[in-house]
This record gives C-alpha cells, structure tokens and sequence, in this order.
C-alpha cells in the first residue's frame, strides 16, 4: 500500500485548490464590486472551465488507481465524514462549472473564453431556466465554501489532533510517520 | 498534549483535553470566513454596488415586473448589417470583414418606467447584437446624446439619488439637483452639451452614438481607441409638438418599418492620443477621423415576447475578439448592473409591454 498520494497527484490537488479558492474568491467579489466586474468574470469563466477539466481528469485518475487507505484505527464515523464530504466535493465541482456554463447559455450570452476561443451553448436561450440556474450557482457556490471549510478543518485536525499521517499523505514536502 | 498520552492508535481520535489545536483550527477557520466576506464585501455593507444601483432605481420606479430597471419601455427589432470591411483596418473582428451578418436589436426609452409617456425630449435608445458565422457576438447600447452626462458610477448613482421624492413633498428637492452639479462639473458641462442642440422628431431619424471608448484591436495586436455610432439615413429633422399618442415616437417608428427598411451607417470615430477615453463627458474633435464601416438596415419590428430581445442583456462588454474595453470605468459598472437588472427581471413574471402591437409585416426583404 501507498504512504501518500503520488506526487503528480497532490501537484494536482494543491493546484486545484488554490483554483477553487480563487474561484470561490473571485466570485463573490465580483459580483459586489463595480469597477472589477468586467476583468473578474473575464478570468471567472476560463478558470471555472478549466477546473471542469481538472476534476474530470482527477476522478478518472481517483476510480483507476489506488489511494493510500485511511488509517486503521480511524473510527467509523470518521471515515464516514471523510469519504462522504470527497464524494460531495466531487459532485460540486463537477456541477458548478456545468451550471455555469449553463446558465450562461439560457442567458443567451456568447461564452467566451479567451480571445475567439469560445464554448457552445448547453441549453437553449430561456429566462425561465436562467432564473432557475443563476440562484442555483450561488447556492452550489455557498455549499462548495462550506464543504471546503469542513474539508480543511478536518485537514488541520489530522495533521494536529490526530497526527495519523493522514495531513502528510496529501503534503508536499513531507513524509507520512505513522499509521 | 504529550505523544505518550495518544500511544495507542484509538485514542488519537478523541478531542478530551485537546481544547488549544481546537481553539486554533476554530481561529483558521474564521479567518478563513472573514477573508471571503471581506472579499464579498459584507464588511461594508453601504459600499456602492451593482445591486445598490439597481435598488436605486426600483426606489425611483417602483418595481415592475419582468421589465429591465433602466430603459424599460421598448420594442424588438431584427435586420441586418451590411459590413463593407472598412472596418478591418482597425480591428480583426470578423464582422468588420466584407459581408451581411444578421441583426437583432431594441429600440427603447431611458427611464425605469415601462408605460412612460413619450416625448419629444424622451431619450431614445438603440441596443444592437451583431453575429458572426464564427459564433461571435457583439452588442452594443446606443443613446441619441452627444454625449453622458456622467463620468463614473458614483456621479451616476449619487445624481438618480438626487431624484428620488423628498418624503416631506413627495416631489425630488431642486435644492439636492442643484448640488449635485454644483460638485460635478464635468456633468453640469455634458448636460449644456446636450441641451445646446434640438432632439430629432423620432426614433429613424435618430443618430445613436455608443458613448463610451473602446479599443479596437487589429491583426497585429495594436490597439486603436474608438466611440461608435449609428448614423441615420432619414433625414434630420427636429422635434415638434408631439401628436396626442402617448406612444407615437414607437407608432411612428413602427409604421415607419412598415414603409420601408430604415438604415444607419455604423461609423466609428478614430480617437487620438489625447483624446480622453475614460470620460464619457466630453466629446472627441469634431476633425477626427471617421470611418464608415457599413449599413445597419432594421425591417422589423415586433414586440417583446418570450425568447426575442426581451430576454437578451445587451451587456455592453458582449465583445467580439478584436474589440476590447477601454478604461472608461463606466463600461464595467454597465456590465456588472445590466447583469443584476436581468438576473431580477428574468425570474419575475412577465406583464405585456405597453408596445404591444402585434409582429409588424418586415419590409421588403433582403
Ligand atoms: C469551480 C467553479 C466555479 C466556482 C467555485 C464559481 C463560483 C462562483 C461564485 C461564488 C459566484 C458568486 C455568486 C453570487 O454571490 O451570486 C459566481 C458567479 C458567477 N459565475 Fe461562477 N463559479 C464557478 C464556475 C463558473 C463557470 C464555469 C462559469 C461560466 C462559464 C461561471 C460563471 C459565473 C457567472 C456569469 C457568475 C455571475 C455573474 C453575475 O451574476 O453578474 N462560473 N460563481
Ligand atoms: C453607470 C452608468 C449606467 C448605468 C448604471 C446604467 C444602467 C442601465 C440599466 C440597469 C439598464 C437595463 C439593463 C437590462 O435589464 O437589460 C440599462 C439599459 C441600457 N443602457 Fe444603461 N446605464 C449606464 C450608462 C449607460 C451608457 C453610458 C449608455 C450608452 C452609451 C447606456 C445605454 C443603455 C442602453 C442602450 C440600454 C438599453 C438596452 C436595451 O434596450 O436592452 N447606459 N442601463
């Protein structure tokens, strides 16, 4: 068995976290701030596409190899808490970009990425559906905060509480003790 | 918290005594909430916001369900657009290549009221959404002013404050008017602008000038500051006393159309390096260099109705790749507020606009 997730693989974690907390950040400034509006929904939409990309890549990688199993003696509640809140985690990372980009569609806007470099639309043009979907962002967007903030503070947890090595599997820079 | 204390694997999962990693992973995490409600603004509350402004204007219209908060009175157009590629010299944009793309558009009133009386001094407005074959899109918001009469959001926001009622008259306070251009000069100076020269009789004999700077990219990246307009083809003519029609600048546009296809040159005016580009107050030389891009022709007009220009943001940053935004700060602050005002108007309830005249036959077609 594995000590800790391949490095390619935590590269990979930290980077997309570092994404979705600017995504998460970005967001909720935009839409409060008038003079950067245009430059944050600029860089908001290529960036949410991008982490679309990532998490499909990182699930595909997550069902087809193993990672290191969670400490014995984690009891079961725990583990529980655990695997439950990555499934979550997957489901909205996966259902907030697509919602993004599918409101954007209903909206009737052009989906632009960088440049010419733009997405087709997903849904046909409806008011209807945007006003279904553009709250729906907002609410996945609160729950994704949420369960990154259960997700970090399990994170220092393990690595101050319960030093079970679990923090380290995922660290760069430092080797998992114990089990 | 001694290492011999958790020796045995199970016990490491039990948080007695652990009370200071606790305290602290509480503290992580509340700095963590406090930097994105600091990002998110909700530790200033008053800041001037897109979803302060568009209260603002519910304030001052009350709310009317389903119509846009600013420019609320308004009927569909479709057409086209006959590019003669002049336009390429300053811009990569596919529609400034040689070619007939096809147009939709609204013509509409300024104000937040959508069964407002028109008249002759009523500031019209033309939004057009440009396609392209490679998938593009490009609006553009058009009012028949010479020039804005405000330099940023905030003089913006601070004079639709200035009209609100007072609660003791029930009427806006002269004296708050007063004050506001007293401070805002660059206001006071567009507003003699405007005023210094006669609207036209309607909406077709109208010039629409999009106002604001922007930058029109080229195939080699260099960028060229521009201000758009659409140019009427019907000749000029000034306001006069208005006939007894409450809507008669749109009954005369309709049966306008009905008559005939109408046009306008789309032309855009070459800013030069002085030339101010983040300040919608004050008009470019007249000398400047204007360049006659191609024909805008509307044959239709039909009222708002699920699925046509009644459900579009023409969001003025809607840009194609070769046209960028200037630094002119009122571009972003219209693209973040037109996205509040059609977030609130798509969810409600559509009631019919007062325009409601049944899909005029299109003119002569292409
Ligand atoms: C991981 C991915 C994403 C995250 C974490 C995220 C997060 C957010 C957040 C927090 C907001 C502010 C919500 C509010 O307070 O109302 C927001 C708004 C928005 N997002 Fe995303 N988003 C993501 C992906 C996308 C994608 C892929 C698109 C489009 C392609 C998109 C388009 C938008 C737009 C257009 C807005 C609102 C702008 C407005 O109403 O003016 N988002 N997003
Ligand atoms: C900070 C300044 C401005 C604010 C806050 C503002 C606000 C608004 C709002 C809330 C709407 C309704 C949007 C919708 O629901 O679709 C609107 C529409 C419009 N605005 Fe502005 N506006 C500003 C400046 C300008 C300028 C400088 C121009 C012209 C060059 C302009 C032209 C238009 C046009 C043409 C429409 C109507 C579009 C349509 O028919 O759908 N606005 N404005």
């Amino acid at each position: 068995m594995p000590e800790t997730f391949p490095l390619l693989w935590r590269l990979l974690h930290w980077l997309m976290a570092a994404m979705i907390l600017a995504m998460l950040a970005i967001g909720i400034s935009m839409v409060a701030s008038l003079s950067n509006y245009h430059a944050l929904v600029n860089v908001h939409r290529p960036l949410g596409i991008l982490i679309l990309v990532l998490v499909a890549i990182r699930l595909l990688i997550r069902i087809f190899s193993k990672s290191p199993p969670l400490p014995r003696h984690m009891p079961r509640h725990l583990r529980f808490a655990a695997h439950a809140s990555h499934w979550i985690l997957y489901g909205l990372l996966f259902a907030l970009p697509l919602v993004g980009w599918a409101m954007l569609s209903a909206a009737g806007y052009p989906i632009v990425l960088y440049g010419p470099l733009h997405l087709p639309a997903i849904l046909p043009h409806s008011d209807q559906l945007y006003a279904l979907l553009r709250p729906l962002h907002t609410a996945l967007a609160f729950a994704l905060f949420a369960v990154f903030l259960a997700h970090f503070g399990a994170a220092l947890a393990h690595r101050f509480i319960f030093r079970d090595g679990v923090f380290e599997s995922m660290a760069i820079g430092s080797r998992r003790k114990d089990r | 918290m001694s290492d011999n204390e958790s020796s045995h694997p199970k016990n490491r999962y039990s948080f007695a005594g652990k009370l200071r990693p606790l305290a602290g992973i509480g503290v992580a995490l509340g700095l963590v909430v406090a930097g994105y409600a600091w990002a998110g603004g909700f530790l200033a509350p008053g800041h001037l916001s897109q979803t302060l402004i568009v209260d603002t204007f519910q304030d001052i219209n009350g709310v009317h369900p389903g119509f846009r908060r600013n420019h609320a009175k308004g009927v569909c157009m479709t057409g086209w657009f006959d590019s003669n590629g002049n336009g390429s010299r300053l811009s990569r944009a596919q529609i400034f290549q040689p070619g007939r793309f096809p147009v939709y558009g609204r013509f509409a009133l300024a104000g937040g009221m959508p069964m407002a009386t028109d008249t002759p001094a009523s500031i019209r407005s033309l939004a057009v959404n440009f396609s392209t074959p490679n998938g593009e899109d490009w609006r553009i918001g058009t009012l028949d002013l010479p020039v804005f009469p405000f330099q940023d959001p905030q003089a913006f926001a601070a004079q639709l404050r200035t009209t609100l009622p007072d609660p003791a008259t029930g009427k806006p306070d002269q004296a708050r008017i007063d004050a506001f251009f007293a401070g805002n000069p660059a206001s006071a100076k567009a507003i003699g602008i405007i005023k210094s020269r006669p609207f036209s009789s309607g909406f077709a004999n109208a010039s629409y000038n999009g106002l604001n700077a922007f930058l029109a990219i080229d195939d080699k990246n260099v960028a060229t500051p521009v201000r758009w307009s659409l140019v009427a083809a019907d000749p000029f003519e000034a306001e006069t006393t208005p006939p007894n029609d409450p809507n008669y600048l749109f009954d005369t546009l309709i049966a306008r159309v009905q008559e005939a296809p109408v046009e306008w040159r789309l032309v855009l005016t070459v800013g030069e390096p002085e030339d101010a580009t983040d300040d919608a107050t004050i008009p470019w030389p007249a000398e400047r260099t204007r360049i006659d891009t191609g024909t805008l022709t509307v044959n239709a007009i039909e009222p708002e109705a699920p699925g046509n220009c009644r459900d579009i943001n023409f969001d003025p940053l809607v840009l194609p790749d070769g046209i960028e935004a200037s630094d002119d700060p009122l571009l972003s602050a219209r693209s973040a507020t037109y996205s509040v005002s059609f977030t609130r108007r798509a969810g409600e309830h559509k009631n019919p606009s007062e325009i409601e005249l049944g899909t005029t036959r299109p003119a002569k077609g292409p």
